[in-house]
């Protein structure tokens, strides 16, 4: 039987394996359960809380101390968009009939999704919320709008661009901009600072969105894909080989 | 022991997890979502060693999770794009050495059902 001859190699296998997951195991395990030997960045980070402008440290932390990390985790998404639009085109067909479930669902939950994004966005300020949580809800009302049957939306054809880099361009660009005018690199100004973040964090929400949206779509939108209205819009057929 | 240890050890338990079916299975898709499930318990280790605490928590390792979620989703993306592109490329959706262990999983999948 097949399965045996393939099995005598995995059975070696899975035994090095397990060893090692043990091992791995019992090390960290062990690690973990040790008491705890420093008391953490939380002290630092309360002590420096009203320097940044927002009253949440998380979000304090993401935009204000290690803004960097957010400028580099926006242009990771950034970049992978481009790395997926490099790899085809999307191999979703345009479902032309959906259930009524969704439909309904779609007309009702849209109009709310902007509004839960922006509340989203503002009350991460002070509280739990922030560009990217602000952004997947978008993304989501978009994944809504797709599975009821909508088409692609024409945004992510050819205007869709200028949503995508504007999140990384207005995040590099306040960045460069501060060590221009004599300040360092992300180094907000305490008057300006929370409107910088806020104006940064809504070009972001807008990216991400548009991103997160993109790579569900999972490749490039065609021209001809593109649209609400076509009938009889097919994808690629090549996405039946794909088994 | 503490919650925040439970955390972590269960954030140990899906890396452990995560990486058996990493390296055992085939199928490519059921390769990335080991990595995810690996990702997933990478945050719990994160956030259980760090951020649990009684005082508030810890806000960076929170803010560096929040920033791995993010990255683990855009990595899946890309990946989950490889392997359709691979697939369309060859008809197989696994690396070419995985062929075999592709068939007899398919063929232990279907003796189960």
């Amino acid at each position: 039987m097949p399965k045996r001859d393939a099995g005598e190699g995995d059975l070696a296998l899975r035994a090095v394996l397990a060893l090692l997951l043990l091992g791995v195991a019992w090390g960290l395990g062990r690690f973990l359960l040790l008491p705890r030997s420093s008391t953490g960045l939380g002290a630092l980070v309360r002590d420096h809380l009203p320097e940044s402008g927002v009253t949440n440290p998380v979000t304090a932390v993401l935009l204000d101390f290690r803004g960097y990390d957010t400028l580099l985790e926006i242009a990771v998404l950034t970049a992978t968009l481009v790395g997926v639009w490099a790899l085809g085109i999307t191999p979703l067909v345009r479902q032309p009939a959906s259930s009524a479930v969704l439909r309904g669902l779609d007309r009702i939950i849209l109009p709310i999704v902007p509004l839960v994004a922006g509340y989203l966005l503002w009350v991460g300020a002070s509280g739990t919320g922030g560009a990217f949580q602000a952004g997947a809800v978008l993304a989501s009302g978009g994944v809504l709008h797709i599975l009821a049957g909508h088409g692609w939306p024409r945004m992510l054809g050819g205007g869709g661009r200028l949503q995508i880099v504007i999140g990384l361009s207005v995040f590099l660009g306040v960045a460069v901009g501060l060590a221009i005018v004599g300040r360092g690199f992300l180094d907000y100004p305490r008057s300006g600072g929370p409107a910088l973040m806020l104006a940064i964090e809504l070009a972001a929400t807008l990216s991400i969105g548009t991103i997160l949206l993109g790579l569900f779509l999972g490749g490039r939108v065609e021209p001809e894909q593109a649209g609400d209205e076509e009938e009889g819009a097919m994808g690629p057929d090549d996405s039946e080989r794909a088994r | 022991m503490s919650s925040g240890a439970i955390f972590a050890l269960g954030g140990l338990g899906l890396v452990l997890i995560g990486l058996w079916a990493l390296v055992l299975r085939a199928h490519l898709v059921r390769k990335v979502l080991a990595l995810n499930v690996m990702g997933s318990g990478t945050f719990l280790v994160l956030v259980g060693s760090g951020a649990v605490d009684s005082s508030g928590g810890d806000p960076v390792p929170q803010a560096m999770v929040l920033t791995g979620i993010v990255v683990a989703l855009s990595a899946t993306a890309l990946a989950l794009s490889l392997v359709l592109r691979l697939a369309r490329a060859t008809g197989h959706p696994c690396l070419p050495e995985d062929r075999a262990r592709l068939a007899a999983e398919h063929e232990e999948e279907s003796r189960r059902d």
